[in-house]
């Protein structure tokens, strides 16, 4: 049997059980669900045994070749974001069920658009055209906007409102980049085997499209609020993936289709991921709610991302995307303490935390843990993922990212630690709270598990390293293998 | 000579849909103006490519129709969705700032009590 296959349950398990969900009386929907979101992983696993052999599995439907077919592409990245995916997604699970019970009016969308979600993410990843992921990301985004105003209060659906406005105008711009590479190549493959040079105006395009919907530094002005304001596993999922599958898109395009972008534009786009860096550390330190200091905290560490344009060696490679794994890992569990927290303090205001180490143990170490895969202290996740792109700085020669990356670990721990310390040493932690009843273990453990992970990658990053790097974003490999680069600006 | 006219026109139709989206306040005007520069959109994806050896090349016309359904479904979405933001609210504007505690609540529907003897760090 042949492994390709597989690729179909990846999609087709979660919309067919969204689309059966919709169907079934509110009691039994989360049951369906709950069913739908754990059968697929398990397809992960074989898949992930035929890439670790096979580097990419492609499979094209009903014998249309692309462009009119529709293509999809599993390879080493993909699968990390699909793991992330799937981790971050049954760890949200105990928080959505606690929330969305049948007995509420708001839980009724809820379930079924949460599989929609996870369609369109596995969509995206899988995606090999260009188009397609278009018509991905669009299906990823209204989920995400649906989930986002679930929440039903005026400041989420004011957020949810203006990330559909931004995102249908992203989603725009990238559909006209896309028209002109068709215009000029004649193809939509994101895998360009012909190394046609692309107009520089499409790859603007497409790139700035994108950079709006990863919510990339300074077009990152819905994030914090769509995130602040969406319930927690809506949050965490958002923060763990949703960004991050558009701005993987970004990279394919980067190093697959674009045959060579100009130096100009790496190096523009290597200090966009700085500005992004230093932004988003400093408005996470300055912010008066929690959830809004996590959200700054992934404009900062989506910079990181970014920095692979300029760096652009296997090694890079390897650190930009366990950052990926490590930092959905972390953010997430962040987002499911905050929202036990919130469910129990009535507020993230940060102003309640003192104290809070007494009273949600869990969270407050969950924070803490999560904490140090942000700041990238060793052994955690985090720490290994910078420690590569590090070192690609320094073989590379550029020294200005490298100044940035040690930089901008002591600026997260800036933010990390004034939320510790709050919490933790503030003089007025006996301060009584007016305490709403606490949630079910389960979940506050499902956001420490996550926090755990994050770190134990750190403990034994080999598996994902190699995997990584044995399936490097391109198997053409043109710019990738062959030297330095851009060596910063 | 055509395609040239029909370039121009979308891309005239495509800045008039920017400046509606910029200037109006009202999340119906902005609607239309993402409509209106979609539609933009649309024409010259099918224009641009149709040279190709004198046939009407059929992958951008399929993508159009793809971009149609989608920009439909996101257009139905959307008013809903600023329906539902009218009904809380009382006008179908975007806050400009969005933070809940100025909006006069916390986060949704709970509210925050005050702690006694509490102090602002």
């Amino acid at each position: 049997m042949s492994f390709d296959k597989l690729l179909l349950a990846l999609v087709f398990i979660p919309l067919g059980t969204a689309l059966v969900a919709v169907m079934l009386p509110p009691a039994r929907r989360r049951w369906a669900v709950l069913l739908g979101s754990l059968a697929w992983p398990c397809f992960l696993v074989p898949l992930s045994i035929a890439v670790a052999r096979e580097q990419t599995l492609t499979l094209v439907f009903g014998g249309w070749s692309p462009p009119l077919g529709i293509g999809w592409r599993l390879d080493a990245l993909a699968l990390v974001v699909l793991w992330v995916h799937a981790l971050v997604g049954i760890a949200a699970l105990p928080g959505a069920w606690q929330r969305f019970k049948p007995e509420e009016t708001e839980s009724g969308p809820f379930w079924s658009l949460w599989l929609i979600l996870a369609t369109g993410v596995n969509l995206a990843t899988l995606a090999a055209d260009l188009f397609n992921l278009y018509v991905a990301l669009e299906l990823t985004t209204l989920a995400a906007v649906a989930l986002i105003a679930t929440d039903d209060g005026i400041a989420a659906l004011s957020a949810a409102m203006r990330y559909l406005l931004l995102a249908v105008l992203g989603s725009l711009m990238y559909v006209l980049g896309v028209g002109l590479v068709y215009a000029q190549t004649g193809s939509l493959a994101m895998h360009q085997p012909g190394l046609v040079e692309l107009n520089n105006v499409a790859l603007v395009l497409m790139l700035t499209g994108l950079m709006v919907k990863a919510a990339i530094f300074p077009l990152h002005v819905w994030l914090p609020h769509a995130y602040s304001n969406a319930p927690g596993p809506v949050a965490a999922i958002m923060s763990a993936v949703v960004g991050k599958v558009a701005l993987v898109a970004l990279w394919r395009i980067w190093f697959e289709t674009a045959v060579d972008p100009p130096t100009l534009l790496t190096n523009l786009l290597g200090l966009i991921g700085a500005g992004a860096i230093v932004y988003g550390a400093l408005a996470a330190y300055l912010q008066p709610r929690l959830k809004m200091v996590i959200a700054y905290s992934s404009i900062s560490q989506f910079g990181f991302l970014l920095l692979l344009l300029p760096l652009a060696c296997q090694q890079a490679f390897q650190g930009a995307g366990f950052h990926l794994l490590a930092h959905g890992l972390a953010k997430a569990a962040m987002f499911l303490a905050a929202a036990n927290i919130v469910t129990v303090l009535g507020s993230d205001s940060i102003r309640h935390l003192p104290g809070l180490d007494k009273r949600m143990p869990l969270e407050a170490f969950t924070l803490a843990l999560a904490g140090v895969t942000l700041i990238g202290l060793p052994p955690s996740g985090g720490f290994t993922g910078k420690w590569m792109l590090l070192s690609a700085a320094w073989e590379t020669g550029g020294w200005f990212w490298l100044v940035l990356i040690v930089l901008s670990g002591l600026m997260s721990a800036a933010y990390v630690f004034r939320i510790l310390a709050l919490t933790c040493f503030h003089p007025a932690r006996r301060a009584v709270h007016h305490l709403h009843p606490k949630p079910p273990a389960i979940t506050s453990l499902a956001a420490l598990m996550l926090a755990l992970l994050a770190v134990v990658i750190g403990l034994y990053p080999h598996p994902v390293l190699d995997l990584l790097g044995s399936g490097v974003l391109m198997d053409g490999g043109v710019r990738l293998q062959s030297g330095v680069p851009g060596a910063g600006p | 000579m055509t395609s040239a006219i029909f370039v121009l026109v979308a891309a005239a139709i495509f800045g008039l849909g920017v400046h509606g989206l910029l200037v109006s306040a009202h999340i119906m005007r902005k609607l239309l103006a993402l409509n209106l520069m979609l539609s933009a959109l649309f024409l010259l994806l099918i224009v641009v490519p149709a040279s190709i050896d004198g046939h009407p090349d059929p992958v951008p016309q399929a993508l159009v129709l793809t971009g149609i359904v989608i920009a439909v479904s996101t257009t139905a979405f959307a008013l809903a969705l600023m329906v539902r933001l009218f009904r809380k609210q009382g006008h179908a504007t975007i806050h400009p700032d969005l933070d809940p505690a100025l909006l006069g609540r916390k986060h949704g529907r709970r509210t925050a009590p005050e702690a006694e003897g509490e102090r602002a760090p």
